[in-house]
């Protein structure tokens, strides 16, 4: 069996169809059924319409699984991995599931392969690739041991498609953890859509020159119906929080579009936007390192561009 | 008893090397050696911070940093000693290439030896191989809670505060000790420089080192702990395609992007 995790979904969004997308692929080659685990509040809407993706069941597992950090909803999937006898348990690689993947790997007595971006059957079992050296390199990795717990990079998988099937979907009461850890509560970043599930994203380096230039940027953003990005260096700056933040010490992001603006393309950068399919620099220095993994290059100051940018959206008909 | 607080360190090839000069040695399945400095991970930089806060403020009394890599590994730790780290542990090992959950296992064994520690900070991952896993991992073997992408920490009398990095917000947790946190990087962590005489007297201090084999770990079974094959690593052909948009007019400009961008279908304009 192969479990496609999905959470806190009344309907299954675009991160869950892509992880169940590549669930039932996976389990077409390996010759496995594949089931969605459909954890958090109300999440029986989308083991409803499981399986008219492909899958072949669907459990609802019913509980409060923040309430004791990731320790109750480990326990939930291990026992589900266990009762379903899971060859494959797939997630989509977001914050939650980094605490969790290796934990769940650790306590089946399987493998954890984090931030996948392809998988393949080789000789009966999945070869992972995965990026490294923030993206300077990809490796190809196979588990020692099954079960394998695998984090899916966002927006490189392809959907699943509907198939008209039907799914049994039963239900599941997750157990509390032991106490250790409990969650007080949660605060909303101030501001800003998430950059993970944007399609667009404009981001803002040194060249941006101060606060003023991420006013401007939220505005873009609100135009283009896209989230306000940043490098470590406007972070560091203190022009933008730091959950804004995208590179490697800061989000992986996969966008349509991402314009790098006064961004000029440190490695440490570049390690958070490799999914991205076009990137937009606009810098002063045209032998900016942003430029050669640019797909479009303007040559300018970047608060120029911002500005006619925003002129041009506020008049088009 | 004095509060104990071990934080986990790795060494690893410069982040900021550019990917023209980055390479692969397809029999090692890593750079070459020499291809550029090995620094402090940048996520170990931001425990270590974490790890000297928290004794700054009277949270935790003594820190230890460990390490499970190759022998050449110790500039990291002298680096740990500069900033007052109360103590560095190397666990030598002969060569890299070890998976997270080997590293993990040396880990645990150093832990085991170790004075009990209240406290294991590890980076968020590696800032080269990127898995993300050893901390959790170690957790999960001293059958202790973890929590991921914390970023502060202060005692709430027996338990620990933490704020970490959830999806979508910003989450507070209690934490009963003995845990393990992953630290992920923040503004507020970003590591002090020693002093000159920290400095010097860093290349002084001992570092205590151990072989796995000190440590009950024969060779048979490192190699057994491993949990992920290898099996090849490449640098990916990257085509530089890059269109320069020029023109004298910004407001030109910016129009021909928008139009280039519609005509790839890469951006719709919403309505």
């Amino acid at each position: 069996m192969i479990v496609a995790v999905t959470w806190d979904e009344p309907r299954l969004g675009p991160a869950s169809r892509e992880v169940l997308g590549a669930a039932v692929r996976l389990g077409a080659a390996l010759g496995e059924e594949v089931a969605l685990a459909s954890l958090g509040a109300d999440g029986s809407g989308a083991a409803e319409e499981a399986g008219g993706y492909g899958a072949a069941q669907a459990f609802v597992v019913e509980g409060d699984h923040a309430a004791s950090g990731s320790e109750g909803a480990i326990a939930a999937l291990a026992e589900l991995a266990r009762d379903v006898a899971a060859r494959v348990v797939l997630l989509p690689a977001d914050d939650r599931s980094a605490e969790l993947a290796p934990r769940l790997a650790e306590r089946l007595g399987g493998s954890a392969v984090t931030h996948a971006v392809a998988v393949d059957v080789s000789d009966g079992r999945p070869v992972w690739t995965r990026p490294v050296y923030g993206g300077k390199a990809l490796a190809s990795v196979a588990a020692a041991s099954e079960p394998v717990v695998a984090t899916l990079r966002r927006g490189v998988f392809e959907a699943a498609q509907a198939t008209g099937g039907t799914a049994a979907v039963s239900t599941r009461t997750a157990q509390n953890g032991d106490g250790a850890v409990e969650l007080l509560g949660s605060e909303a970043p101030a501001a800003g859509a998430s950059l993970e599930d944007a399609s667009v994203i404009v981001a803002g380096g040194n060249g941006i020159g101060g606060s003023d230039g991420f006013t401007a940027l939220e505005e873009l953003a609100g135009l283009l119906g896209g989230a306000v990005g940043a490098s470590l260096a406007a972070v560091d700056a203190g022009w933008a929080a730091p959950d804004r933040q995208v590179g490697l010490t800061g989000k992986t992001v996969s966008p349509d579009v991402y314009f790098a603006l006064g961004i000029s393309g440190a490695s440490q950068h570049l390690a958070g936007i490799g999914g991205a399919k076009a990137v937009v620099a606009v810098n002063t220095d045209p032998d900016a390192p942003i430029f050669s993994i640019a797909r479009i290059g303007v040559v300018m100051d970047c608060r120029t561009f911002v500005a006619s940018l925003i002129d041009r959206l506020q008049s088009a008909p | 008893m004095s509060v104990h607080a071990v934080v986990l360190l790795k060494e690893i090839l410069d982040w900021e090397l550019p990917p023209s000069r980055f390479r692969i040695d397809p029999e090692t399945k890593r750079p070459p050696d020499g291809l550029g400095p090995m620094l402090l991970g940048p996520f170990e930089q931001n425990a270590l911070e974490l790890a000297l806060r928290l004794k700054d403020a009277g949270v935790v009394d003594r820190v230890t940093a460990l390490l499970a890599g190759p022998a050449d590994s110790v500039d990291a730790l002298r680096k740990a000693l500069s900033v007052r780290c109360d103590e560095a542990v190397h666990v030598a090992v002969d060569a890299g290439g070890l998976d997270p959950s080997q590293t993990a296992e040396l880990l645990v064994a150093a832990l085991r030896r170790l004075e009990p520690a209240e406290l294991v900070l590890a980076g968020r991952q590696a800032g080269d191989w990127d898995h993300g896993q050893v901390g959790y991992l170690v957790a999960e073997r001293l059958g202790w809670p973890a929590v991921g992408l914390v970023w502060r920490v202060e005692r709430d009398d027996g338990r620990l505060l933490v704020w970490r990095s959830g999806v979508g917000a910003v989450e507070q947790l209690a934490v009963r000790p003995p845990a393990v946190f992953t630290v992920t990087s923040h503004p507020s962590l970003q590591l002090r420089l020693g002093s000159v005489i920290d400095r010097m007297a860093a290349n002084k201090k001992p570092i205590t080192r151990w072989t796995p084999e000190e440590l009950g770990l024969s060779p048979e079974q490192l190699a057994g702990a491993r949990r992920l094959e290898l099996a090849s690593v490449w640098v990916p052909a990257v085509e530089s395609r890059c269109e320069l948009i020029e023109g004298e007019d910004p407001a030109e400009v910016a129009a021909a992007v928008l139009g280039r961008l519609e005509e790839l279908k890469l951006l719709t304009r919403p309505t």
